[in-house]
């Protein structure tokens, strides 16, 4: 099943003035796998999602949708792919059901198929509201729609979530998982919030400067080091003794003295949780709040490049 | 049945560019009621006989004159004998008034104002008056823009009055036929010029910037990530704009028709093919410069850069022909004047189609070039 990619990036530059954005970028995406681009802003996801979608073209490299370049494959593979922008406006006076019904008819769908796509994505209630009255969610949901619409073999999303809020997050994650479980439609999303990209995608690509920096499963990128930890520490307030933590060899700290706040990562919590209580126990310094939990991607994230995701 | 599919595709992109612009008040207002009430203000203002009423001021303070004993005996003598004293009032001064009745042209106020020759400058650079009166060693003389044509006209005005050493009560001059047929007045030549203008307007404002505008907010590139023809966008955006247009101009002319009783005098296929080479004509230019921009200001730009030269130099108001002569045959060839002297060609001269094909051809060409163009260079993304 996986021998054919959909999508086949292969050694893609590309490059803005001064700025590299997409810096010798390879990979390949199998029928039926949700992959995520994860990366902080700035980090050529959108640019790299641009190349895939056709809209720009790699200053070197190849990219192939399905083992077609998008030069001379334009209509053809625009029937194939549904693709959300990171910012749409559709036309503000047009109901939710014309502006469905304006894109159906691009593909020649029947009016069935806005019917059904207005349940999918749950704006039944809205079909006749214009779009200019809908909220941000709503708005998304719409984008989502018309993404759908011609139940493409490739899903193309520029981080379908950004500024809306939880809720409105969570429903956008709803409809993707119901797809997911219903079609076998290759996806492809850029995100900066990794529970989006634990949620929705099977394979993660984190991305940064343009460059990879690690690809697999959640499993596979944080098994390295699955047995780490993570303390969140505060202080109440903290004094000289905190310097010797920071240099001590045995814990890896990272501390802002503006909040007095620090994060640990441990290797062997068993041992070194009690050493750190009894070194704090000794220094007269007093917790504020003491949080232990597994390594996330954005720890991950940070490792590898000092900064952390929302950065 | 790919022919079916496109044309699917045009007839719900037609449907949704009307329905974007029907649903917005505001177009009707500008498109419609708008036009309509500049060509009521200016047919009343032009077509009506009304008074003319002009300010001119009167130099008191002048040192030459202060040592002259008879200082009063031309201007301002002149004034405390025939003209009616109008007695001051806050902070207006004393001021005098003298009114030439003309029962075929309409009556001439001149309202006189004694003042300093600062003052009178002050008031010339407001507007608030064209021509400034003094004395010099006892003769009148007349300060005034010689380009300034209303200017001109009180001058002939009041030296007649002031050469007579008499101010007329009435003034009827028998070899003067005022012209009332139509065709002939002001009104007449207005309308189609705002019907050019408005085809101008609309396809400039509504069709450049509208796409400027989804530009900007990345609709175009959405759109052209479907298997949508993109001709057929722009195909679309033009038939709405041409229906829009063709309702507008019809309900002007209702109105003119209705109020001031123009008529058509031409041939009316004639009208229809030259307004809708016009359409084509404009279509073609907005799609032309908003082919790559995203930027909304960039646009208000280059529309008024093609705009506003042609509302000042094409006759939409007042003919073209006060222009240097140098200037006419240019003036001639751009597209709003072959546009409004095609219109006037048939409302007022009863032009058919022999009349209008070449202008009508202009045009076509103009909106066929500039479309393809614009097609060849356009950005969607």
């Amino acid at each position: 099943m996986k021998k054919n990619p959909v999508i086949e990036v292969k050694n893609v530059f590309k490059s803005f003035k001064n700025v590299q954005a997409v810096n010798g970028v390879d990979f390949k995406i199998f029928k039926g796998q949700s992959v995520a681009l994860l990366g902080p802003n700035g980090a050529g996801k959108t640019t790299l999602m641009e190349m895939i979608e056709g809209i720009q073209k790699p200053d070197k490299g190849d990219i192939l949708i399905m083992g077609k370049k998008w030069k001379g494959n334009e209509r053809e593979l625009h029937r194939d792919i549904g693709l959300s922008l990171q910012e749409t406006h559709f036309i503000d006076r047009l109901t939710v059901f014309e502006t469905l019904q304006l894109f159906a008819s691009f593909y020649d769908l029947k009016r069935q198929r806005v019917d059904e796509i207005i349940h999918i994505i749950g704006l039944s209630e809205k079909t006749r509201s214009y779009v200019v009255n809908l909220s941000g969610g709503q708005r998304q949901r719409l984008a989502l729609g018309i993404a759908l619409l011609n139940d493409p073999k490739i899903l193309l999303l520029d981080e379908p979530t950004t500024g809306l809020d939880p809720n409105a997050r969570r429903e956008i994650w709803s409809i993707l998982r119901h797809l997911k479980k219903r079609s076998h439609t290759s996806l492809i999303l850029t995100t900066h919030y990794m529970e989006e990209a634990e949620q929705l995608c099977e394979r993660i690509i984190i991305i940064d400067k343009g460059r990879i920096l690690k690809q697999g499963t959640l499993e596979q990128l944080l098994k390295a080091d699955n047995d780490h930890k993570i303390i969140e520490f505060a202080l109440d307030e903290s004094n000289r003794a905190i310097d010797r933590l920071i240099n001590s060899s045995e814990f890896q700290i990272q501390w802002d003295a503006n909040k007095d706040t620090g994060v640990i990562v441990l290797n062997q919590i068993e041992r070194q949780l009690p050493e750190f209580l009894n070194f704090l126990n000794q220094n007269n310094l007093r917790l504020r709040h003491l949080e232990c939990r597994r390594k996330t991607l954005d720890d991950l994230f940070t490792t590898m490049t000092g900064r952390r995701l929302h950065e | 049945m790919n022919k079916l599919i496109q044309q699917k595709q045009l007839i719900q992109l037609i449907s949704a560019h009307f329905k974007e612009i029907i649903r917005q008040p505001a177009v009707i207002f500008w498109g419609i009621i708008f036009p309509i009430l500049m060509a009521l203000g200016l047919g009343i203002a032009f077509t009506r006989q009304a008074d003319i009423v002009r300010h001119v001021a009167v130099i008191e303070n002048n040192p030459a004159l202060t040592q002259n004993a008879n200082k009063d005996l031309l201007i301002h003598a002149f004034l405390e004998t025939h003209a009616d004293k109008i007695e001051p009032f806050g902070k207006i001064p004393p001021q005098y008034k003298i009114t030439l009745t003309d029962r075929k042209l309409g009556n001439t106020t001149f309202i006189f104002e004694k003042t300093t020759w600062h003052h009178a400058m002050v008031l010339l650079k407001r507007g608030n008056l064209g021509i400034i009166m003094d004395e010099e060693n006892g003769r009148i003389e007349y300060h005034f823009d010689p380009l300034n044509t209303d200017a001109h006209f009180s001058y002939l005005k009041l030296s007649k009055i002031f050469g007579q050493n008499n101010a007329l009560v009435e003034e009827n001059i028998e070899s003067v036929v005022p012209l009332t047929v139509h065709g002939t007045r002001y009104i007449d030549f207005l309308v189609p010029g705002l019907m050019a203008m408005g085809v101008m307007m609309s396809c400039m404002w509504g069709m450049s910037y509208g796409m400027i505008d989804k530009r900007s907010k990345k609709l175009l590139r959405r759109m052209v990530a479907t298997p949508m023809k993109k001709s057929y966008f722009l195909i679309s955006l033009m038939t709405v704009r041409i229906t829009m247009n063709l309702i507008e101009s019809a309900l002007l002319f209702l109105f003119a028709w209705l109020v001031f009783h123009i008529t058509i005098e031409g041939s009316i296929a004639g009208l229809l093919t030259i307004f809708i080479a016009g359409n084509i004509a404009f279509g073609g230019i907005a799609i032309f410069i908003s082919c790559r921009t995203a930027n909304t200001e960039i646009g208000n730009g280059l529309v008024n850069a093609v705009v506003m030269p042609m509302m000042v130099l094409s006759g939409v108001f007042f003919s073209y022909h006060n222009f240097p002569d140098w200037s006419i045959p240019f003036i001639q060839k751009l597209p709003l004047t072959l546009l409004a002297d095609g219109l006037r060609g048939i409302f007022i001269e009863g032009a058919g189609y022999s009349e209008i094909i070449l202008p009508t051809a202009i045009l076509l060409s103009i909106g066929i070039f500039f479309f393809s163009a614009g097609l060849r260079f356009f950005k969607w993304h």
